[in-house]
This record gives structure tokens, sequence and C-alpha cells, in this order.
């Protein structure tokens, strides 16, 4: 089955593959999530991209991009809450230090604030690096039933706990503010009730910071801090490795890449490491509470949410 | 891009017609100088860009609406790295303000420098025809 929900598109594979395994319809079922986006020059593939947006009314009319859509939530964000473009750049900063410690990450180079601010400006106030790049890369999971896991003599299972999507309007402007995804909102509450847990349970993320001001929407939209505070734990560090809540411990989508149809899978997988413990190098392995992890993945800007919760 | 080996593809160009029956209202009116929404006859809804369907109570009875095209930017962005198709234009702003009549719109905003935006400021919507023939509509400085 090919399944397609813009960059939500690894979550709707996963998502696909547990509804078809968790009915007893299949008892073993694949999700593999693969893009190749690096045979086309910029242009071209933020026009590809730029179409999976709210095509008529924002994309034929206005040229609105992706990286266009998420400034106007980062525009309306620090015009509300006091953030800055350093806030915002401390994410990329971060998130670069993780990619730095991760063989798999597209970039392995730490950057500083100075590297974003002085970056040149893509869609105003994001600049090259709030950008997550463009990137080739590929993913796969195997879920399986109890009986199946059983059979073949898993060791450490790794559950999903819950599992939700939601989606947004298509068109930007019938949504009421700029501030939040509503279909991420939705999406976890839905998630974390099925799997039982609450936010202070989470001990490591992944959301999608497909821009730096996505991962701050982020925090906000599942809980991590009040709205308006997202900001606050970035500066703080609340969300590094020994911070309350490490998030995007992999480099993130800015460090790690983003390439579109994989990146959901790929959130699995890096969870799913962590969850067992065999993070290597042990430096980016998150302490383990709860044994509880939770994927952020977003198509286009809030159009799709998925939120996937797993435990051990 | 990538620097692994390639090999290069037939040029594709794509261009075609993008159905309108059901808003063909809206476009005749920008070329009459004016922006229409649309409202539900049911619950009353308001929308723009108009739609056929209301979203709310289901009904497909909607009347026309015309706007004042007054707002007040909410939020906006500078478009500097374009689109394949957009970039015989200069880098361009994209805005989105409430309409006084209570809903949103989107569009370029112009006649207006940079640093004056200000999230707040007084913008009017207002039916544009480019350079190329294409009906559109743009946000200008009230
Ligand atoms: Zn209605």
């Amino acid at each position: 089955m090919r399944v397609e929900a813009a960059c939500a598109t690894g979550s709707a594979a996963i998502f696909s593959a547990y509804t078809a395994v968790s009915s007893g319809y299949v008892d073993l079922a694949l999700a593999i999530g693969v893009e190749k986006m690096r045979e086309v020059d910029t242009s071209t593939a933020i026009e590809l991209m730029g179409r999976a947006g709210s095509y008529l009314w924002e994309f034929e009319n206005f040229g609105l991009t992706f990286p266009g859509y998420y400034a106007l939530y980062a525009t309306a964000y620090m015009n509300r809450y006091g953030a800055t473009e350093e806030d915002l750049a401390l994410v990329a900063v971060k998130n670069h230090r993780y990619g730095a410690m991760n063989p798999l990450a597209q970039f392995q180079k730490e950057i500083t604030v100075e590297d974003v601010l002085s970056s040149h400006v893509i869609a105003w106030p994001l600049k090259l690096y709030d950008c997550s790049p463009i990137t080739d890369g590929s993913a796969a999971v195997v879920l399986a039933s109890e009986d199946k896991v059983k059979e073949l003599k898993i060791d450490t299972p790794v559950w999903i706990g819950g599992i939700a999507s939601s989606s947004g309007t298509g068109t930007l402007s019938y949504r009421n503010d700029f501030i939040g995804l509503d279909a991420a909102v939705k999406a976890s509450r839905i998630a974390y009730k099925m799997a039982g847990v609450e936010v202070k349970d989470v001990d490591v993320a992944e959301v999608h910071d497909c821009f730096t001001i996505a991962e701050l929407l982020a925090y906000e939209d599942l809980g991590f801090c009040s709205r308006g505070e997202g900001y606050k734990m970035v500066r703080e560090g609340q969300t590094e490795i020994g911070g309350e809540k490490p998030v995007n411990i992999d480099g993130g989508l800015k460090a790690k890449g983003h390439p579109i149809g994989a990146t959901g899978v790929s959130m699995i997988v890096e969870l799913t490491k962590q969850l067992r413990e065999e993070v290597k190098p042990r430096s980016r392995q998150a302490p383990m509470k709860n044994y509880v992890g939770l994927a952020h993945n977003i198509g286009g800007t809030g159009h799709y949410a998925f939120i996937t919760i797993l435990k051990r | 891009m990538s620097q692994l080996p390639t090999i290069r593809s037939r040029k594709l160009e794509i261009e075609y017609n993008i159905p309108i029956s059901k808003t063909k209202k809206f476009w005749d009116g920008l070329r009459e100088g004016k922006i229409y929404g649309t409202r539900c006859k049911k619950c009353s809804k308001l929308y723009f860009p108009p739609v056929a369907d209301c979203g709310e109570c289901y009904s497909s009875e909607m009347d026309w609406v015309e706007l004042s095209g007054e707002g007040e930017l909410i939020t906006f962005t500078h478009i500097v790295v374009r689109p394949t198709s957009f970039l015989n234009e200069q880098p361009y702003t994209i805005a989105i303000a409430e309409l006084r009549e209570g809903v949103k719109a989107l569009a370029w905003l112009t006649g207006v420098k940079r640093k004056d935006i200000k999230i707040g400021m007084k913008v009017k919507l207002a039916p544009k025809i480019t350079g190329d023939g294409r009906v559109t509509y743009e946000f200008k400085p009230l």
C-alpha cells in the first residue's frame, strides 16, 4: 500500500501498519519511508513542496512556500510572546549539536547562534539555518502483533501505546490564530489518553522541527509547557539531555535531515533505540525513567498531525 | 544538489486550466473591482476565500457577499527564496489580515516599505490584474 500525507507520510504509513496489525488483519507489517530530493535545484524543490499546501489560494496566487508558511507563524508568535530570532536560533544550535553526535545525520557539524542569524534569509524571519535541509533518506520499521513478537522471541520489543492523527484547515486563513497547530494539540490529547500516559511521563521526544519555530510550537502543542513558554524551554536548556524533556537529540529534521516521506518512520527508529537504551554514542542516550517516547510528525503546516507514543 | 552520478531527464512543462465553476462570481468580481466572500444562508458563517459548501453546518445554500476589504495585519513574511514559477518576481511580502467582517485573508502586501510593516497596521484588500493578465488581489496600506 502506498501512503501519502506530505511531511507526515512516514507516520501515516506507521498508522496504516498499526491499524492492520491491531485489527488482526495481519500479524506482521513493514512500514518503509523513502525520499530522494536532491536531484533538483532548490527553487524546483520549493515549487513542488509549495504545491502541497493550499494550492489555489496560497500557492498559485501568491507563491507561498513552506518556509513562508512557518514564517507566518514565527512572526505572529514572536510578536505575541516576545520571543526573538535568537530564541529560534537556539533550536538550530541544539539540534546541530546532537546532529554532530549522530553518524547518520546529514549535518554533523555544530553551529552558533551567530551562524544562524547571519545566514541568508529564506522567508523572513526564517533564515537558512532555521530551515531543515533538502535530504535523501529512508527508514523502516517492523510492526508485529503480541503473538508474533512471542513467536519470533523478540527480547526487547517496543510497543505502540498510543497513535493518533488529526487534520487542520487546508487554507491557512481559515484558522483562528498562528501561534500553534490545532491538529497537533488534538492528536496529542488522543494519543496521551490512548497510551494512558501524561506529559510528565514522556522521557524523550522527537518533534517535527522542519523549521526552528515549529519545534517551539511543538513544545506548546504537546503540553510540555504552557502556550507562549516554548522559547523559554530552549533558552533554559530544558529540551537537552539532562533537561526536563530531551527533544530531537538525534539532530531533528534540522540536522539529521528531512527526507519528507521518511521522516516519520525515522522518528520511530530513533525512539526505539532510545527506549531500548542502545543509542550510540552513549552520550546521545536520554535517561529513561518511564520508558515512554513520543513522536510528533506534521504534514504541511498542521494540515496533518500524527502523534505516536511508544512504551517499552 | 546531489553529487552522486545522474542522467538528465527530459524537460516537462505543465500548464493547465484550474476549474472555478463554483467560485466564478468571485473571479468575475475581481475584474469589477469587488472582493466577494460567501455566507451560509442557514448558519450565517462567512467565508473568505469563498466556498460553495458550509463546513460548519454542511449546507450548500450560500449567498455572495461583497467585503469591505479593510482589515488589520495579523502576520507577514518576506519570501526571498522563491519557487521556480515565481523566479521572475522580486522577493515578495505575504500577509494575513483580519477583515472588518471577521474573516481572514492571505495575499501579497505591496505599497509599503518593509521596515514600515507592523502587525496591527490597517490594510485594504483590493483586486489586481498582473502584468501578465492574471486576476488576483493584494493588500495595500490603508
Ligand atoms: Zn452553515
